[in-house]
């Protein structure tokens, strides 16, 4: 007997949550307990009595998963508000990586020149070595992490996504 | 406002929320609480003699009264030994505020003596849970917690308080009206709805009411609205296991509970329906069967207080999140303002008159004497002689619990106590402790397995103690029955680890207690025992010897659909597919 499992498409999910203690194990229990996948999981206070946090959460599923996941996430206590942000039409979506690259000679400059191109900013640099910090799309960060392969890539550290929708309106 | 230890804060808290029963079992970490309940002159304290007995007994009395079940346990082992029902109330929906003991604030995070993460560890097996790090919270949070588990869904809240938390001073306060910032369940079904969901039942030609344990967590009156909906519909109406009693078996509407053990009736009318209406029920595997020949040919309404119970498993042509009862008597209004007249369902009925016909509970059995007791014949002779009191029947889990279901019939909800979603064996007899608590006068009977019974059988010192007349009525098969019922379905009848060997003999156990034992050995005896274990004013354990062997029928192996029920013992095959031995 084979065990399989079924593909589906990536959401971006904005969760408003209470700013207390245990929230993000809830939130990433929930998702361990019942199988669902987190791409990636990002997770800040956002107002300004500290008391609500603002979790970005990428996710993958059949359309009948993600509704699940929604509905689950809906009804913990400490969660306000779940928001499928591809059901509200255009969002935006960002993502910050810092990229260390060690090299000296053609790799180097190459490097820089790739940099350049993809609007990553030096944030710090040696003789042999540059940090970049470059912000995008996941898809853009990803080409941008998959050249510096070449190009002497020693580290790499990445946000995740962070997103919100286009328009006057909040959540 | 006033000024008082954080103990006497939670001691005050349960008597403004009208608490006047706490089952528990003291330890180091929840001493000064203890100590508030000293001689409380209204709080009864119920010394419980394991913890998983007080979470069960906190669930029996929730689950025959409406009101929440309240525990009291230390931290470490105490809490621990509450997770399995913590984790029961939580399947089965039941409301439950257990408050743990924990290791002063200063200890925590040092493995200190009796630390456990008590929030960790419950944090996915309650509905919500808090550790309070500051007395002048225990107020709020208290109110905050019996809301949360009696709202909505109701479920399990943990609230762990650490022991220098009780002992510190602060200031008392309510909370004026519990308006939770995030928590609002959505109680009111949408009437446009509504309104769509009075119109398919009235064009359905072969409806089905399928209802659940949420119509008895809906309160008394969401049954009599079922009632009410049901004569006004004409359909024909199933449940779940959790939901016996929210309609009266005697009535002819009524086709017996569906799913893997539920009628032939009731499993053939899901499949063939045009309709079906679930009411407060989560279409779970054990009632689904295989869910791609699940109902095939019906529209399916799904009326749930829980909108992540809708489209979970079965995808429904029509939703209505809110109170089972508020979604009832709203489909009664438009049902009446619609001037809408029961359809003839007369061809459906004949239908469903036909599967009646092959009389699916029937069972073979001599009738003489000295023949051996089939195990329905127990519970149908426990029905006849408890028939007019009005007994509160909890069970345990296995095939006892199965026939009792079958056999024993009610015809009001909150009689009717049982672990159907976590399946826990040990749940039963305590279950019937804290039903017993909550009605001293009324018959309370716990229908268990020889196996079941002893993971609590402790509590018979409880029982004792507060001189409850707590009747135990074991189906005693000398087998894991359910467990050696699969293994002959399924692996060829190797009995591996079923048997239950080295019985304790039940009747000298009554008598080291101090109860009564009764013990049944064949036909003959059987209404005289059940007679004599009625009759006796205190505890009393039966001893019902049962024909070992006997099965529980019909049945819907694990991944077969509706449609392909094992009616009869020698329908058995002995082996499965990988496929459907790999489900449970
Ligand atoms: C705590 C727990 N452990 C294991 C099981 C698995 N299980 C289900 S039924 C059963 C056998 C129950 O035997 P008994 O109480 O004698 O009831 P019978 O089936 O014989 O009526 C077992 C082991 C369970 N449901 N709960
Ligand atoms: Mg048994």
């Amino acid at each position: 007997m084979k065990i399989h499992t079924e593909a589906g498409e990536r959401h971006v999910l904005a969760v408003t949550v209470d700013n207390e203690a245990g929230i993000l194990a809830k939130i990433t229990g929930l998702f361990s307990a019942r199988g669902y996948n987190i791409e990636s999981l990002t997770v800040a206070d956002i107002s300004a009595d500290h008391a609500l946090s603002r979790i970005t959460i990428v996710t993958s599923g059949p359309p009948a998963v993600i509704d699940q996941i929604i509905a689950q996430l809906d009804r913990l206590v400490p969660v306000h508000s779940v928001t499928d942000l591809a059901d509200g039409g255009a969002h935006v979506e960002r993502e910050i990586a810092l990229v260390k690259v060690a090299g000296t000679g053609d790799k180097r400059i190459e490097a820089l020149r790739m940099a350049d191109v993809f609007r990553a900013k030096v944030v710090d640099t040696t003789l042999t070595s540059f940090i970049f910090e470059i912000t995008g799309t996941s898809d853009k960060v990803d080409r941008f992490i998959a050249l510096m392969r070449e190009c002497g890539l020693v580290e790499v550290g990445r946000t995740g996504v962070v997103a919100i929708a286009r328009g006057s309106e909040a959540l | 406002m006033t000024e008082m230890s954080g103990a006497d804060m939670v001691v005050q808290a349960l008597v403004d929320l009208g608490v006047d029963t706490v089952f528990g079992y003291p330890g180091g970490a929840v001493l000064p609480i203890y100590d508030a309940l000293f001689k409380h002159p209204t709080i009864k304290h119920i010394l419980v003699r394991h913890e998983q007995a007080a979470t069960h007994a906190a669930e029996g009395y929730a689950r025959s009264t409406g009101k929440p079940g309240v525990v009291l346990v230390t931290s470490g082992p105490g809490a621990t030994n509450a997770v399995t029902g913590i984790t029961d109330a939580l399947l089965d929906s039941i409301p439950m505020v257990v408050l743990t003991g924990q290791v002063p604030t200063t200890l925590i995070g040092t493995d200190a003596f009796q630390e456990c993460d008590t929030v960790g560890i419950t944090r996915h097996c309650t509905k919500h849970n808090y550790l309070v790090m500051d007395p002048d919270r225990l107020g709020p949070i208290l109110h905050e917690a019996f809301y949360i588990a009696t709202h909505g869904r109701p479920g399990p809240v943990v609230i762990d308080i650490p022991k220098n938390v009780q002992v510190a001073t602060g200031t008392y306060s309510i909370p004026n009206r519990i308006d939770h910032k995030s928590y609002r369940p959505q109680v009111d079904p949408d009437a446009a709805a509504i309104t769509q969901a009075a119109a398919m039942i009235a064009a359905a030609e072969r409806p089905i009411f399928y209802t659940g344990g949420g119509v008895i967590n809906a309160g008394p009156d969401a049954s009599a609205a079922l009632r009410q909906l049901v004569a006004l519909t004409g359909a024909p109406v199933t449940s779940t296991l959790m939901g016996l009693g929210a309609f009266p078996a005697d009535d002819d509407k009524w086709l017996g509970m569906l799913g893997m053990h539920g009628t032939y009736e009731s499993n053939m009318a899901m499949n063939r329906a045009d309709l079906i209406i679930a009411v407060g029920a989560r279409f779970d595997d054990r009632v689904t069967g295989r869910l791609d020949a699940f109902s095939p040919d019906s529209k399916k309404i799904h009326i749930d207080i829980d909108r992540s119970s809708i489209n979970k498993i079965v995808p429904v042509d029509l939703a209505i999140v809110g109170d089972a009862g508020r979604a009832l008597d709203a489909l009664i209004a438009v049902w009446g303002d619609k001037g809408y007249k029961a359809r003839d369902l007369g061809e459906w009925w004949r239908r469903i008159d036909g599967w009646r016909a092959t009389r699916c509970l029937d069972f073979p059995e001599k009738k003489e004497d000295g023949a051996e007791i089939m195990p329905q014949r127990a519970v149908k002779a426990l029905f006849d002689a408890t028939r007019g009191r009005d007994p509160i029947i909890t069970t345990e889990v296995g095939q006892h619990q199965m026939w009792a279901a079958q056999h024993f019939h009610f015809d009001s909800p909150n009689r009717w106590l049982t672990s159907g979603g976590l399946g826990t064996m040990g749940y039963g007899f305590p279950a019937a402790v804290g039903a017993q608590i909550a009605h001293p006068d009324r018959l309370v009977i716990c229908v268990a397995g020889e196996a079941s019974l002893q993971m609590n059988i402790q509590e018979m010192g409880t029982v004792s103690q507060y001189r409850l007349p707590v009747k135990i009525f074991i189906l005693n098969n000398q087998w894991m029955g359910m467990v050696r019922q699969w293994q002959e379905l399924t692996y060829e009848s190797r009995y591996s680890n079923s048997y239950s060997d080295s019985l304790p003999d039940f009747v000298k156990l009554a008598d080291a207690y101090g109860w009564t034992g009764i013990r049944i050995d064949n036909l003959g005896e059987l209404a005289d025992g059940i007679q004599r274990m009625i009759d006796t004013p205190g505890p009393v354990i039966v001893d019902c010897r049962v024909a070992q062997l006997a099965n529980c029928f019909p049945m819907i192996p694990s991944g077969a659909a509706h449609t392909d029920m094992i009616l009869q013992p020698n329908d058995i095959t002995g082996t499965m597919d990988d496929e459907a031995k790999a489900l449970v």
